[in-house]
């Protein structure tokens, strides 16, 4: 048996490696994709008082620090077994919403721009942000403003950009001001063209990405996230839904705190990424994603009119859910349309100014669990505390985890449509690394591990030996 | 004697003093900065954290302010290099101590440590971090204890005893195994004493005492009403 290893993996959040199994052969038999840092959230924050959770997790990332506040504020509200002030859940929706915009910004212009504007093999020297911005200087600068706006919102409403100690068990510890409101109204209407334009530029493009489009993670597969009771698409609230292959709910809608009646965790040696996994099917058979692509598969409809226009077009691409990895891309663009439009929504709410965001109370329930739809999809935050209110137990499952068995089985079809004989072409991983960057993976937080993100691939043959490797 | 007026210099200010002020009381009156951790007006003054040590001409050792009675004549250096050398390491010795992070701490923005560490210029610790197992009590109904953030002060101890009366704080051990314990090192929840009055809490240069379920950097402290309550107390005695 031959093997490949890429390693670093690149233009991801987080470390990792992709090791490719070929057969006597010379068919890759098997794929990996390997994350190799761990960091020991689950471990170190035992013994501290919860109040403090939103922020201590919020350190797992630095992309989306918001999404595990949210995440960890809801779970700790269940410990204060309170409802919330309407506004409070209003202002943390917007949050949420402006760290989508934000996150989604830097998936598609930063880390995937290169890629789909530059081309797969463009030399990998200049295949990176700064050589897209010498290509097409507006692409970029457009990429940054929008991910700017979901920024400035997020200051705007948090008092900071990265890690804000913003929300709390209980709500969100400062109101939002007129001022602030006014401020983020006043951009909307320029982003709120500039993304129209840029998803109608993709749309435009999508022709040219066919191959990609057939082989980057284009399988059948159950999808999760959530849903509200009008069923539009939702990232803060509502119940969990499976959806199978061909569209149709798997199960019935679960209250989120009962996550483990249907999501199990399975652990391998090479890898520090759990496999979450459905539990009627079992491991490895209850594969399934999470993500733009999911939420859009399970959603009604977006809510919003100019996302739903994108929608319907969406929905042409396939008769059921759409299935291509490649797609997600796409998905994303009309989800930070969504997102636009939805603050704009709550903006207008005269409610959002209210004065109280904050229900105080001590600790009455053991046991919490906070669920949301992160960028890059569905994020649980589950805690035990004893009386005094001190952690005991938790455990976390991020995006990345849910889609794990889903990453390795995409890069194994992509190996395979990609890859003959033994020797690699960088251009030829480069594609296999794409597979990975359309799921938006972000290593560090679901690994809860530190760093920036290289990647090896390694060529492994019939007997174990290293038979060609790249790093970059 | 004690209306006797002394003149001396601080940092090359002519000053004055009566004979019963220490040289920090007579800097602050000057508004001269000497920086204290375990200081704290109302308070007795110990002179343990040694960050108010100054030079005093023809003395060949340094000399804590918060402790040391103006002389008549006496020539004073509060911010020589030796001194914001020896101030700095005293402040990195306290954050290499315990677990001090200042980034998910509910006093992050309002702590006197970190205001040091500012103001003295420490951007980064030169000794290894001890990083020692320690505990929160958050068995009080209303106010924690966290060790990882105590820098042993004794402001706490201070202000329960000689102030509210009730001694329930102490310190037990010594050196570098130094805790600070309620009543006889029980859970602060089941403190006899303790009468729930908040004031150790609210004198804690850190996080180390702070009030239950506030979240990161939400522990503000109200500091200024103790010369308040001891000018009560010493008319009613009166």
């Amino acid at each position: 048996m031959s093997q490949i290893t890429i390693e670093p993996v690149s233009r991801i959040e987080g470390h990792a490696a992709i090791r490719l199994f070929l057969d006597d052969t010379g068919q890759v038999r098997d794929a990996r994709f390997q994350v190799t840092q761990v960091r020991g959230f689950e471990q170190f924050v035992v013994g501290r008082p919860f109040s403090e959770m939103p922020s201590l997790t919020a350190r797992i990332c630095g992309i989306c620090p918001v999404s595990h506040e949210l995440a960890s504020a809801k779970a700790c509200d269940q410990l204060l077994a309170v409802a919330i002030p309407p506004t409070a859940t209003k202002l943390r929706c917007l949050l949420n919403l402006a760290q989508l915009v934000q996150s989604h910004a830097l998936s598609f212009f930063y880390l995937s721009g290169p890629d789909l504007l530059l081309g797969m093999d463009h030399p990998p020297e200049t295949r990176n942000f700064f050589g897209l911005a010498a290509a097409d200087p507006q692409f970029a600068r457009d990429g940054i403003r929008i991910r700017q706006f979901g920024q400035q919102a997020i200051e705007r409403l948090a008092g900071r950009r990265i890690h804000p100690s913003w929300v709390v068990p209980g709500g969100v510890n400062s109101p939002l001001t007129a001022a602030n409101r006014e401020a983020i109204l006043a951009d909307l209407p320029s982003i709120k063209t500039l993304v129209s334009a840029h998803l109608d530029r993709f749309k435009q493009t999508l022709d040219g990405h066919a191959e990609a489009i057939g082989v980057f993670a284009n399988f059948p597969s159950m999808f999760l996230g959530l849903v509200n009771e009008e069923g539009t698409l939702e990232h803060y609230q509502g119940r969990l839904r499976f959806i199978d292959a061909g569209g149709a709910p798997v199960g019935t809608d679960l209250d989120p705190s009962d996550y483990q009646q249907v999501i199990g965790e399975a652990v391998e040696p090479w890898t520090y990424l759990k496999f979450p996994y459905y539990r009627p099917l079992g491991y490895p058979e209850g594969m399934y994603r999470v993500g733009p692509l999911a939420r859009l598969n399970l959603a009604a409809r977006c809510g919003t009119e100019l996302a739903d226009r994108e929608l319907a077009l969406f929905r042409e691409l396939a008769t059921g859910p759409v299935l291509s990895m490649f797609h997600a891309h796409y998905a994303r663009l009309i989800e930070t349309l969504y997102a636009v439009e939805r603050i704009e929504e709550l903006l207008a709410d005269p409610q959002i100014l209210d004065q109280r965001i904050r229900a105080e109370a001590g600790v009455n329930s053991l046991e919490g669990i906070g669920v949301t739809e992160a960028p890059r999809g569905t994020l649980m935050h589950h805690y035990r505390v004893n009386e005094d209110g001190l952690i005991q137990w938790i455990n976390l499952i991020i995006a990345t985890g849910h889609n794990n068995l889903a990453m390795q089985r995409g890069i194994l079809q992509a190996a395979r449509h990609f890859l003959t004989g033994t020797t690699l072409r960088e251009g030829l991983l480069n594609r296999i690394e794409a597979v990975i960057r359309t799921f938006d993976p972000c290593l560090s937080c679901s690994t809860h591990a530190v760093g920036s993100m290289p990647m090896i691939v390694e060529l492994i043959g019939p007997d174990g030996a290293i038979l060609d490797h790249l790093r970059r | 004697m004690s209306d006797t007026i002394l003149t001396l210099t601080i940092d090359g200010q002519p000053v004055s003093g009566l004979a019963t002020e220490t040289i920090l009381q007579i800097a602050r009156e000057n508004k001269i900065d000497i920086p204290t951790l375990c200081y704290l007006e109302g308070l007795s003054a110990v002179g343990s954290c040694r960050l108010c040590m100054v030079e005093i001409e023809g003395s060949p050792k340094l000399h804590p302010a918060c402790v040391t009675l103006i002389q008549e004549g006496m020539v004073v250096t509060t911010q020589t290099e030796r001194l914001q050398g020896y101030r700095r390491n005293i402040v990195q010795l306290l954050f290499a101590e315990r677990n001090h992070v200042c980034s998910v701490c509910v006093s992050n923005g309002h702590c006197e440590l970190q205001e040091l560490a500012h103001k003295l210029g420490v951007d980064h610790i030169a000794f290894p971090g001890c990083y020692p197992e320690l505990e929160v009590d958050a068995s009080h109904r209303r106010f924690v204890l966290d060790h990882n953030r105590c820098v042993l002060c004794t402001r706490c101890v201070r202000v329960c005893a000689e102030i509210e009366g009730a001694h329930t704080w102490d310190v037990k051990n010594r050196g570098m195994r130094s805790r600070i314990v309620a009543d006889l090192d029980t859970p602060w929840g089941d403190s006899a004493t303790c009468t729930g009055c908040g004031k150790c809490v609210h004198v804690c240069p850190t996080g180390a005492l702070s009030e239950k379920g506030k979240s990161v950097a939400e522990m503000l402290k109200k500091r200024p009403s103790l010369p308040y309550l001891v000018a009560n107390r010493t008319e009613e005695r009166q």
